[in-house]
């Protein structure tokens, strides 16, 4: 197969947070102090990426209120599902794409061997949730809301609610990872992850809003979290 | 097309790109359930892109992550993307294969907090100026404090000739720069093993790249 030349849109690296944000401690220490080298012509090796429509996603991968004690129990919390559109900067539907998202259980605790904080891990919570963008660029989760979590940064700074979400998109171009917060959540603002970002309207492509429409009355409620990656330039001239 | 509210136009015709967020500590509880130490699903993609029968010259390749102050990163995840042995992209991920072009992996703490994956040599990929590039893998990385991913291509050091013609590889004028995008081969018991160190910030900081 002749690979595609495509180049995507230019990343603007001023809208994405930098990696030196001295608010943000770690960061501090883990930026490179170097100017990136920019690749003058991607090649096929940045052009192209993994395709996942043949990784077998269990029936329960994006059903976090089951698929950690398959059903046994449901694990504490607001019920919500996240579901949301995949699509390039042209507005162009992304279907078939990984995206996969992890989160605090509704305590704020993370069920990973590191994380030591006081609120209990929830017996029937994991935390994690996989699938695949439909024809139309749509996935969706059914899980709880985290709640939010004291971290060491300032001596009082704590996490809004967020779900990390992971997508991969058309190549290894458009690979992004991100977090989605809660539309109106007061610690958003006093995030200091949150303010790695200079521009309030990167931040607000990071909030997930209160989708009434397509909650389940007596159920849950809904979160819309539409997500954009990079968009691939046509061609001018193709040359087949 | 109907403009969702958490998408930004940067223009009348495109949308704003979600911005980017830190992997944070707990990546592995998404990317890497065993390293979080959670039961893994029946498929994961992982480490291993190369299974015992895949054509090629079978290696492996070990690193650290090290930090600005030369402290190992124990929470580090890695993404690799590399060609097959003749050079080909395999897009297609599919546990079945011998071959995967993706792998995933990521420092443990216990393993000397050094990330490892098993796989075969890539062969060379034409650049879009006809010219051959020399065997690489592009490998991104991600971690707590890591705001937006960073990007850089792992070449080997037996490969002398195609580096110095590869012309991404020479584009890099430093030579001590160069050399930080250059796996070392060492033999261990008969395994043909490969070490790259990836260094974030500070003396012997790796190349990171824009695309
Ligand atoms: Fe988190």
């Amino acid at each position: 197969m002749q690979p595609k030349y495509n180049r995507f849109v230019t990343r603007d690296r001023n809208w994405h947070p930098p990696a030196y944000a001295p608010g943000y401690k770690t960061s501090v220490a883990r930026s490179p102090q170097q100017a990136l080298m920019s690749m003058q012509q991607p090649t096929a090796s940045e052009l192209t990426g993994p395709d996942f429509s043949h990784l077998r996603v269990g029936p329960y991968d994006n059903d976090l209120l089951m698929n950690f004690t398959q059903g046994e129990g449901l694990p504490q919390g607001e019920r919500i599902i996240l579901f949301g559109r995949v699509m390039d900067q042209f507005g162009k539907p992304v279907p078939h794409t990984l995206v996969e998202m992890w989160q605090a259980n509704a305590g704020g605790r993370y069920r990973h061997k590191k994380d030591a904080y006081l609120a209990p891990l929830d017996p029937h919570f994991g935390g994690v949730g996989r699938c695949l963008t439909d024809d139309q660029g749509f996935y969706r989760f059914r899980t709880i809301k985290p709640g939010p979590y004291p971290w060491p940064n300032d001596v009082n700074s704590w996490r809004p609610a967020h779900i990390h979400v992971s997508v991969m998109g058309p190549s290894i171009s458009s690979r992004l990872i991100t977090q989605m917060y809660f539309e109106g959540d007061p610690l958003i603002p006093l995030c200091p992850i949150v303010q790695t970002l200079k521009d309030p309207e990167a931040v607000e492509t990071m909030v997930g809003r209160l989708d009434m429409a397509n909650s389940r009355p007596m159920d849950c409620l809904a979160y819309r979290f539409d997500i954009v990656v990079r968009g691939e330039l046509q061609t001018f001239f193709e040359n087949q | 097309m109907m403009k969702q509210p958490n998408t930004q136009p940067v223009s009348e015709m495109m949308l704003r790109e979600t911005a980017s967020q830190t992997a944070g500590p707990y990546v592995h509880i998404g990317l890497a359930l065993a390293a979080a130490g959670n039961p893994e699903r029946d498929e994961e993609i992982w480490s291993e892109m190369a299974k015992p029968d895949a054509s090629g010259e079978h290696i492996e390749i070990v690193g650290t992550v090290i930090d600005g102050n030369g402290d190992l990163v124990r929470d580090a995840f890695l993404e690799a993307w590399q060609a097959d042995a003749e050079g080909h992209y395999q897009a297609d991920y599919d546990l079945r294969k011998p071959f995967n072009s993706f792998g995933r992996t990521a420092t443990i703490a216990e393993q000397g907090s050094e990330w490892s994956l098993k796989t075969i040599k890539p062969g060379a990929v034409a650049h879009p100026n006809g010219k051959l590039m020399a065997p690489h893998i592009n490998l991104a990385i991600f971690a707590r404090g890591v705001n937006i991913h960073l990007q850089t291509r792992l070449y080997f050091d037996d490969e002398v000739e195609a580096n110095r013609e590869c012309p991404v590889l020479s584009r890099v004028e430093s030579d001590n720069r160069r050399q930080t995008l250059i796996a070392k081969r060492e033999e261990a018991g008969g395994i043909i093993r490969y070490r790259f160190d990836i260094r974030l910030q500070g003396p012997g900081e790796t190349i990171f790249f824009d695309f």
